[in-house]
């Protein structure tokens, strides 16, 4: 795993499906259309702002709600890499990390509160460590769980293969 | 070494003799569902693979894959029916015979399929491409919601990973006054725990006043598990659950139970009859106060419908309110499912409805998640049924939704103000 560069568009907590991708456009099957209305419950210029390898930093619980897969889909294609949180919810975390889409990475609450929006981050995967470069911070990820991290690496669950059942 | 009806589920199907809470298992999977919004997305991945070069022929077992059309039925518009349209070649492609068609006898919302078919059965794992899939576990199944990448997955392999959740039990003593319901009671939950209070957790029931309760109003305390953030929501099965399958279907299930003495990472004790109508504020399930102390709040909807509450149960306590009376607001009703809807016609419900002034409308997602059929404008309040109520839920991200009982969106219906229906006369 490499290191990941990019600049930070800053949420609050509880940020849910239906703000990162609201219901009307579930039946979007084309996951360029799906992405120009990504975080639109919440942020209206956010398509407009983001450019490809940015992160999401959000409060705690991110994701919460419906168990659309468009939500990680609609955040990769408008180009974020990562969404950095203190808590995520279930569903989405899975999704991210099964589907392939972008990495959930558990940061503290106490980075979350110290990071801004628009810092530049520099996110070593090797190491767990996260760069603030535009405040010259630092700050460690939670390590992925086991079965994520393999996972991960074998590009989504599709690729994954179990060493036993 | 003891274990809960989750722990018990999953290591069974695990082919282990026990799993504690963190351990990460494969385990295999009994029912798996997809619905209009989850099932074209199941496609397009089997569409990738096979131009990746993977030769799909045949799925791991077409007889325990159900299929719903829901969400966006009667096809909204031409792209839903494009995805209904991939929905059904996809079932004829890999055989599956269990396709809940809309205009073709029974249909509805995929969570009240599973129970009022009895797709699911005490005992087994059910994987559902939806998010309330948790809904099923009133039946005594773990029964998780997930993304279209796992379900894929589960339809090629007949298998998963789970990380054994933890169990948070709610204890629910005596008995529900007859103006609240159980919806009002999983409402008091979400508002006290919050909407990640759940999360990962099982979220087991039990208590005198959820063994009284009626199946329909079980599933709604596990149906809104998923506001709690629960991975699911389970209730032990009992001679109801029984009796209840028994009547719906003629295949043999073993229940499995909990030990006694499982262990619980946090045990809740309410008092049922200390329980009031409430009400869910905009824009959080968790936003929980009395309906007496939002009387003044002026709607301009009253919906019931979804998976939450458009049960049979749901209908016949709307009735007895709406019986005689009219509605000085926007009034929508849709039954959960053909099936209900028949049901409500032969008891005279929907004729009720009708002289109160309400529509009645066809078992569909539309309103619920705001895609269609009963979408609200910038700033249109609504009194709702169903589970969510977070910005733009049901419409315009100016909306507003209050979630309520059927009993309290029915007096409310009746008023044009959010009303406790002990206030109604
Ligand atoms: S009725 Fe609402 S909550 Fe239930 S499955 Fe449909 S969209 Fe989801």
């Amino acid at each position: 795993m490499t290191i990941l560069r990019g600049r930070v568009h800053k949420y609050g907590a509880n940020i849910d499906t239906d703000v990162i991708i609201p219901g009307a456009y579930l039946k979007e099957m084309d996951p360029k259309k799906l992405a120009t209305h990504a975080m639109e419950g919440v942020d209206s210029e956010f398509t407009k702002k983001v450019k490809p390898g940015d992160f999401v930093v959000a409060g705690r619980n991110f994701g919460c709600g419906s168990s659309r897969e468009h939500a990680p889909i609609a955040l990769k294609y408008s180009g974020i890499k990562a969404v950095l949180a203190p808590t995520f919810a279930r569903i989405f975390y899975r999704n991210a990390v099964d589907g392939s889409h972008l990495l959930p990475i558990e940061i503290t609450d106490d980075a979350y509160s110290k990071i801004e929006k628009d810092d530049e981050l520099e996110i070593d995967l090797q190491n767990g460590q996260i760069k603030n470069l535009s405040r010259g911070a630092s700050y460690t990820m939670k390590p992925f769980p086991d079965i994520v991290l393999k996972i991960i690496q074998a590009g989504g669950l599709m690729n994954y293969k179990p060493d036993k059942h | 070494m003891t274990m809960t009806i989750t722990e018990k589920i999953i290591a069974r199907a695990a082919g282990k003799d026990s799993v504690s809470p963190g351990d990460v298992v494969f385990a295999n999977v009994d029912k798996v569902m997809v619905h209009d919004v989850s099932g074209p997305g199941v496609a397009t991945i089997f569409n990738d693979l096979e131009k990746e070069g993977h030769k799909i022929d045949k799925l791991w077992d077409p007889s325990r894959i159900w299929v719903a059309e829901d969400h966006f039925v009667p096809a909204s518009d031409k792209q839903a029916a494009q995805n209904i349209g991939t929905l059904e070649d996809f079932v004829k492609r890999f055989h599956i015979s269990k396709h809940f068609k809309y205009g073709i006898g029974q249909f509805g919302i995929c969570h009240t399929l599973s129970h009022e078919e009895a797709l699911v059965l005490p005992g087994e794992v059910y994987v559902g491409g939806d998010s309330h899939t948790n809904t099923t576990g009133a039946l005594g199944a773990f029964a998780v919601g997930m993304g279209h990448t796992d379900v894929a997955y589960v339809m090629l392999n007949g298998t998963i990973w789970f990380r054994v959740p933890e169990t948070l039990l709610f204890k629910i003593n005596g008995r529900l006054p007859d103006y609240a319901m159980a919806k009002d009671m999983i409402l008091r939950i979400i508002g006290d725990i919050g909407t990640d209070g759940g999360a990962y957790y099982a979220m087991q029931f039990d208590g005198s006043a959820v063994r009284e309760m009626a199946m329909d109003e079980r599933i709604t305390l596990t149906n809104m598990t998923t506001e709690a953030g629960a991975k699911n929501g389970v209730i032990d099965p009992d001679e109801k659950t029984v009796e209840y399958l028994k009547a719906r279907t003629s295949e043999k299930f073993t229940p499995v139970h909990g030990d006694k003495g499982a262990e619980y990472a946090k045990v809740y004790e309410y008092e049922a009859g200390k329980m009031v109508p409430l009400v869910a504020k905009p824009y959080s399930p968790a936003n929980v106060v009395e309906a007496r102390e939002l009387t003044g709040v002026e709607l301009d909807k009253a919906y019931v419908g979804s998976c939450t509450g458009a049960k049979l149960t749901d209908l016949r306590e709307v009735a007895k309110i709406l019986k005689g009376r009219k509605v000085k607001i926007r009034t929508e009703i849709l039954p959960a499912a053909q099936s209900i809807f028949m049901q409500a016609l032969k008891e005279g419900l929907v004729q009720i409805f009708m002289e109160s002034g309400a529509l009645v409308g066809p078992p569909t997602c539309g309103a619920c998640c705001g895609a269609h059929m009963g979408v609200l404008r910038k700033n249109e309040v609504c009194i709702s049924t169903t589970n969510r109520n977070f910005p733009g839920r049901m419409g315009d991200k100016e909306s507003k939704t209050y979630l309520a009982s059927p009993k309290t969106a029915a007096a409310s219906a009746v008023t044009g103000r959010i009303t406790d229906p002990r206030d109604l006369r």
